[in-house]
């Protein structure tokens, strides 16, 4: 039976609940591989090497830097899960700004504190056979992946924007009927169009589409009243390694 | 002399990420240490600047498991700071959404996490290998939780629908309807499960602790309330600063809690139990006196009891809160920001969780403190394992590895809610 593992760095564990909340699917997950590494699942720690691995969170620290290493030998495919091992999330913030200075917010002492001074990618590191987008990764794409990976071919997740998905569910573009800000037309699909159909613009927390149009986009928000301080803060949230730079666009 | 020292290089079955260090020499505890290395990610430092409205969904991020307690106590810590109430029908979807977290935090913590302990198995799959009956329960309660959260809140793990005022979007009364059918179902598996948890074979352990919980006058508190600690204090959560000192210790990367100059309470289901029993719902009180959990339960052995009698009361209120609800006229309650501080706190599933804001006067985050119910219960339950260790140091070293990873289970910690952690050099095992 092939062995799947599940590794974490620096995140909130919501990508890897995904997993355990595949409640219909889950038994039949495990009767068809072996969930041999998943330490927030199980206390049994099946050695390497393992045919797929799951990687949560961004490379903060010394260690995981050498963690990421250590898990890109044993993996024969590596998938990054989220916009924190795909894109640094949340705490990418730290980039933009000292790491020094931040954690001397937190702590009395940050002199305790091992720290790398940015919040990176996975794949700013070793070489990474698929990234799966999404603050957090979407139920589906997970099961998607893991199926097709473990049957040898290509997952097949769409690349297009979340303005298609918008369109497939019937909901009034947020945007143009309602001049709510929306990220929809340069954010990579996968959510089902989600904030839209709860009356809000989206986010961007599946990150970038491929070949976005920011500049377009861009302009309509600024004449929706946006300013150039609103365009950096919702670009750079969740995914500001690889968002980060559309508010310039 | 002889020495000895157990590690456990990683925990498993908990949220994020932590190890264990005990050492002794000559039959005598020197050492022990519950050391959290989780990534620091410094939430409260990259708040500052943010619009007011951005902290749910930016803090909703610092925890995968309980991303709707993050929300709750964000959203009131800046209403609070900007005048304004949330009330009726709005703060009902709020219980709403709050019921199902506890529903699925609960019951994965439960079937996939704590009761492996009890059955002997390494992982809940595992146990279902025996027991797929049982484990399939266990993942139905989950799933109704989910759907409850998913219904309100748009999706499962960080809902998009909650913000600063109340919602985007209110849902109707027939999207809730096949909810609550869901919850009807959940409630007697909920019930199932405090039968089934209350039969396992408990240690014999009993720890005298101070607990700390809100409390609420009419609801076993979950969304607000003044905290109440088992000593007789009681203040409104304004005053939380005045009586909760966060510090820093060397070994990990939570800053670890002192209420009223002491260290090592508890918060979380065996507080909330103590503290406010009498007002859960009829059919979980019926449950826990069933279930023999008498008036406090202080064998931490036993919260997973606790816990399944909170799903029962999650489950028979949120179908209350489905039956009596009305959409109000609009989905949210206008709020400008103002200048000033702002504190909020709820009960998360793993306890109280406390948010403070100060809003400048262009409507930005100045400052912001957050302090995760496992910082809180760290100190505490280092002193459960020491009481555990000490009269028990001949045994082999792996048994009592293996019952310390029990002990910290025991609590459901939920080290990735540290926002404020730092590093260490850590045996990744």
């Amino acid at each position: 039976m092939k062995k799947l593992a599940v590794f974490k760095l620096a995140s909130c564990d919501g990508c890897q609940l995904t997993l355990l909340d595949c409640e219909d699917e889950l038994l039949s997950v495990a009767a068809n591989v072996e969930i041999a590494y998943f330490l927030e699942a199980s206390s049994a720690r099946g050695e390497g090497p393992y045919d797929l691995s799951l990687v949560e969170g961004s490379i903060t620290t010394p260690e995981d830097l050498e963690r990421i290493r250590r898990i890109r030998r044993l993996s024969r495919h590596l998938v990054t899960i989220g916009a924190c091992a795909t894109a640094g999330g949340v705490q990418a913030l730290r980039n933009l700004a000292d790491v020094g200075e931040f954690a001397s917010i937190v702590y009395a002492r940050p002199g305790y504190i091992q720290t790398l001074d940015r919040s990176t990618p996975v794949s700013a590191h070793v070489s990474v056979d698929f990234e799966l987008r999404g603050c957090p990764i979407d139920r589906r794409q997970l099961l998607e992946v893991i199926a097709a990976l473990l049957a040898g071919r290509r997952p097949v997740v769409p690349t297009h924007s979340v303005c298609i998905e918008c369109k497939a569910r019937g909901n009034p573009c947020v945007l143009i009927a309602h001049g709510t800000p929306c990220l929809g037309p340069v954010t990579q699909a996968g959510c089902g169009a989600l904030c839209p159909a709860f009356n809000r613009g989206c986010f961007g927390c599946f990150g970038p589409m491929q070949s976005p149009n920011a500049a377009a986009l861009n302009a309509r928000l600024r004449a929706a009243g946006m300013d150039d301080e609103e365009l950096a803060r919702v670009y750079r949230t969740f995914n500001v390694t690889s968002f980060g730079g559309s508010c310039d666009a | 002399m002889t020495h000895k020292t157990i590690r456990v290089g990683a925990l498993t079955r908990v949220e994020g990420e932590g190890a264990l260090l005990v050492r002794a020499r000559d039959g005598r505890l020197t050492d022990l240490q519950l050391r959290i290395y989780e990534p620091p990610r410094f939430f409260e430092a990259l708040l500052r600047g943010r619009a007011f409205t951005e902290p749910p969904d930016i803090t909703a991020r610092v925890c995968g498991i309980c991303p709707v307690a993050y929300q709750m106590s964000a959203c009131q810590a800046l209403e609070s700071a900007c005048g304004v109430t949330v009330g009726g029908a709005l703060r009902d979807l709020r219980l709403l959404l709050y019921y199902g977290e506890w529903i699925e935090s609960h019951a994965l913590h439960i079937y996939l996490l704590h009761a492996p302990d009890f059955l002997g198995y390494p992982s809940g799959v595992a146990m279902a290998a025996d027991h797929r009956r049982l484990v399939e329960r266990g993942l139905a309660l989950k799933k109704a939780g989910n759907e409850l959260v998913a219904a309100v809140g748009g999706r499962a793990i960080h809902p998009v629908n909650v913000k600063v005022g109340g919602f985007h979007r209110l849902p109707s009364r027939a999207e809730l309807a096949p909810v609550a059918e869901r919850l009807l179902q959940a409630l007697g598996d909920a019930l199932a499960t405090v039968e089934w948890v209350s039969g396992f074979g408990f240690p014999d352990v009993e720890h005298d602790y101070r607990f700390l919980a809100l409390r609420h006058p009419t609801e076993y508190a979950i969304l607000s309330g003044d905290v109440a600690v088992s000593d007789g204090t009681t203040f409104p959560v304004a005053d939380w600063p005045r009586h909760v000192v966060e510090e820093q210790v060397p070994h990990s990367t939570a800053l670890h809690a002192r209420l009223d100059g002491r260290t090592g309470y508890l918060t979380g289901p065996l507080a909330r139990y103590a503290l406010n029993a009498p007002l859960l719902s009829p059919l979980a009180l019926r449950a826990a006196a069933d279930a023999g959990l008498g008036r406090v339960c202080r064998n931490p052995f036993r919260s997973i009891v606790v816990r399944a009698v909170e799903i029962v009361h999650a489950c028979e209120e949120a179908l209350a809160v489905i039956d009596r609800y009305v959409p109000p006229a609009r989905p949210a309650v206008p709020v400008a920001a103002r200048p000033g501080v702002g504190h909020g706190a709820s009960e998360a599933p793993r306890g109280t969780l406390y948010h403070r804001y100060r809003i400048d006067d262009g409507g930005k985050i100045a400052a912001a403190d957050i302090v995760p119910p496992t910082a809180q219960n760290q100190a505490r339950i280092e002193a459960d394992l020491r009481a555990l260790v000490a009269p028990r140091l001949d045994r082999p070293a792996a048994e009592l590895a293996g019952l310390c990873e029990r002990a910290i289970r025991n609590h459901d910690p939920c080290i990735s809610c540290s926002a404020h952690f730092l590093d260490l050099r850590i045996d990744h095992g």
